[in-house]
């Protein structure tokens, strides 16, 4: 087993880059905080507490609307992450590049709007065998409405999905793939490159959910070809309850309205609206200024780190964990998919992972236990729940030394 | 410390649970569910006169949920069911509350840290939000504590 010091971590400062996180200096029941929950939530860095903090301190109003200068300011600010989103992602075009809540809105968005007019009787929609569930049930609602079918494309037993029997789903009335780009119960990364390439041969369209992908590895939605992409702005290193829906342009301007209000108008009489040009015909109401700004800062934050570096980092951490905890007896990670991000789902024989949960969080280490809102890879593995290790490029090799002898007490407790 | 959640007796009664098997001539059911961290369980009852003769489970869950419906079916035996819808009370208010702890649970004071664990008051609470439908509830149904 190799030792925290022997990970290289060479042009990449993790302590420098931990000092940028305020959450991070703190104890847990007198123990330092080892927060390994990030693929439910990221912490922020300053830069973002700081970019909403002054949103509010000194360029607070509403955007799109008045002619003051607080206004210009705040829709300046707003806009402006905007463009940097489009270029994060490599868009075409800001007007392809929707603001919502987060991943599950953006997908809710797609069904509700592009699906309730394109989805019809008998048509096929196919989901993978991994996905969470804001990525399965928007996705049956549907279906249920319209008579349409969902299909499921099966997982292997390390976690990967098995490309010759999504090949055989595909069919004439395929009309709709949506996949997640990265597990967040099992951190498989999908050849989502792919799926799209299959999915647009029968002419059927995709969604991607990026929510897990997206903080850590580079995505390009123009060369993935992606019809939508989606993912939310606080597992990115942003602030909760803003997100991006990104469609093409054809696409998103064949779709109606999905929430009518102000702000997604052109003009309004009585007797007929005519609605506003991209990207303002899907966003109804004052949105989430301040998320919207945070979320800039959190680009940039990243950018200024480099997506690569951060992933071939937590790549390192990755497999520093797997090693570390395949070392404890008893012990079986769940999800060993050749193409991975930093996330470890585990189980240990005869102990529950709540109870793994509450002793671990005793020693001030943070993990997820439960279904991880992914039922169905729970049921496909047998196990009511798992234990998952979730990692940012914040976290160290010793803080998985820790989450390792934080395991040899639980054993201990249980044993 | 984590040991004050953990005592002896609910690791005791997590690893080798009592009255764990199913009833065949129960006549009282009912299932619970916990969906967060997918603790499930069945209980089965026998109530006869107003009095719980026999209770059992199957399930499964963490150390908590299990330990807490091993220990409820064994002090239910031979209570009738008011007094076994007042244990409920009690034992909901030894998990929630700050009262001084009472003995008048007997074995059931074991459970006395979940109170500083609030995430877990649901794993202990399982068996007797299921036992509460089994009395109540004639028709079978399922549970759930959210």
């Amino acid at each position: 087993m190799s030792t925290a010091s022997s990970v290289i971590t060479a042009g990449f400062d993790v302590e420098k880059v931990r000092e940028d996180f305020p959450v991070l200096k703190q104890k847990i029941h007198g123990k330092p905080l080892v927060y390994l929950d990030n693929a439910a939530t990221s912490q922020k860095p300053k830069a973002v507490i700081d970019a909403i903090r002054k949103f509010y301190e000194v360029d607070c109003a509403n955007i799109h609307r008045g002619v003051h200068e607080l206004s210009q300011r705040s829709t300046a600010a707003y806009e402006l992450t905007r463009s940097k989103v489009k270029r994060f992602l490599n868009a075409r075009s800001t007007s392809e590049i929707i603001f919502v809540r987060g991943t599950t809105e953006g997908i809710n968005l797609v069904t509700y709007s592009w699906g309730r007019h394109n989805i019809h009787e008998g048509d096929e929609i196919i989901i993978a065998g991994l996905e969470h569930h804001s990525n399965i049930v928007p996705w049956q609602i549907l279906c249920d409405e319209k008579s349409a079918k969902l299909r499921v494309i099966p997982i292997d037993d390390r976690g990967e999905l098995i490309m010759e029997e999504y090949e055989k789903l595909l069919g004439p009335r395929t009309k709709m793939v949506a996949t997640a780009h990265v597990s967040n119960a099992l951190g498989t990364i999908n050849p989502v490159d792919r799926i799209i390439q299959l999915a647009h041969q029968h002419g059927a369209l995709t969604l991607v959910d990026g929510a897990q992908a997206v903080p850590h590895i580079k995505v390009d939605v123009k060369s993935l070809d992606a019809d939508f992409y989606t993912f939310s702005g606080h597992k990115l290193f942003g602030p909760t309850g803003i997100g991006v829906l990104y469609g093409k342009a054809k696409l998103l301007n064949s779709m109606p309205p999905w929430q009518g209000g102000g702000d997604m108008i052109m003009t309004v009489t009585f007797e007929k609206t005519t609605y506003n040009d991209l990207p303002y015909k899907f966003e109804a109401g004052t949105p989430d200024i301040a998320g919207g700004i945070g979320l800039g800062a959190a680009i940039d934050y990243v950018n200024e780190i480099g997506i690569d570096k951060i992933a071939a980092y937590e790549h390192e951490l990755l497999v520093y964990g797997t090693e570390a905890l395949e070392q404890i007896p008893g012990l079986h990670i769940i999800g060993t998919a050749r193409q991975k991000a930093a996330v470890i789902s585990f189980v240990i024989d005869g102990i529950h992972p709540h109870d793994i949960g509450t002793v671990l969080d005793r020693q001030g280490i943070a993990v997820r236990t439960g279904h991880h809102c992914a039922q169905p890879v729970m049921d496909r593995f047998h196990i009511p729940a798992t234990t998952r290790a979730s990692m940012a490029f914040y976290n160290t090799p010793a803080e998985i030394d820790a989450l390792a002898e934080g395991l040899h007490q639980v054993k201990e407790v249980f044993s | 410390m984590v040991h004050d959640l953990y005592q002896e007796t609910i690791l005791d009664h997590s690893k080798r649970p009592r009255n764990f098997h199913p009833m065949d001539d129960a006549n009282r059911h009912a299932e619970g569910y916990n969906p967060l961290c997918g603790d499930k369980l069945k209980l089965f009852l026998k109530v006869e006169n107003d009095i719980v003769i026999d209770a059992s489970f199957v399930g499964a869950g963490c150390a908590i949920s299990t330990a807490s419906a091993s220990l409820m079916t064994e002090s239910l035996k031979g209570k009738k069911r008011d007094e076994a819808l007042k244990m409920l009370d009690k034992f909901h208010e030894l998990l929630t509350t700050d009262t001084p702890i009472t003995q008048d649970l007997g074995k059931l004071v074991v459970f006395c840290g979940v109170r500083d664990y609030p995430a877990r008051v649901k794993c202990a609470t399982l068996a007797w939000h299921t036992l509460k439908s089994a009395l109540e509830n004639v028709e079978e149904q399922v549970v759930s504590t959210e």
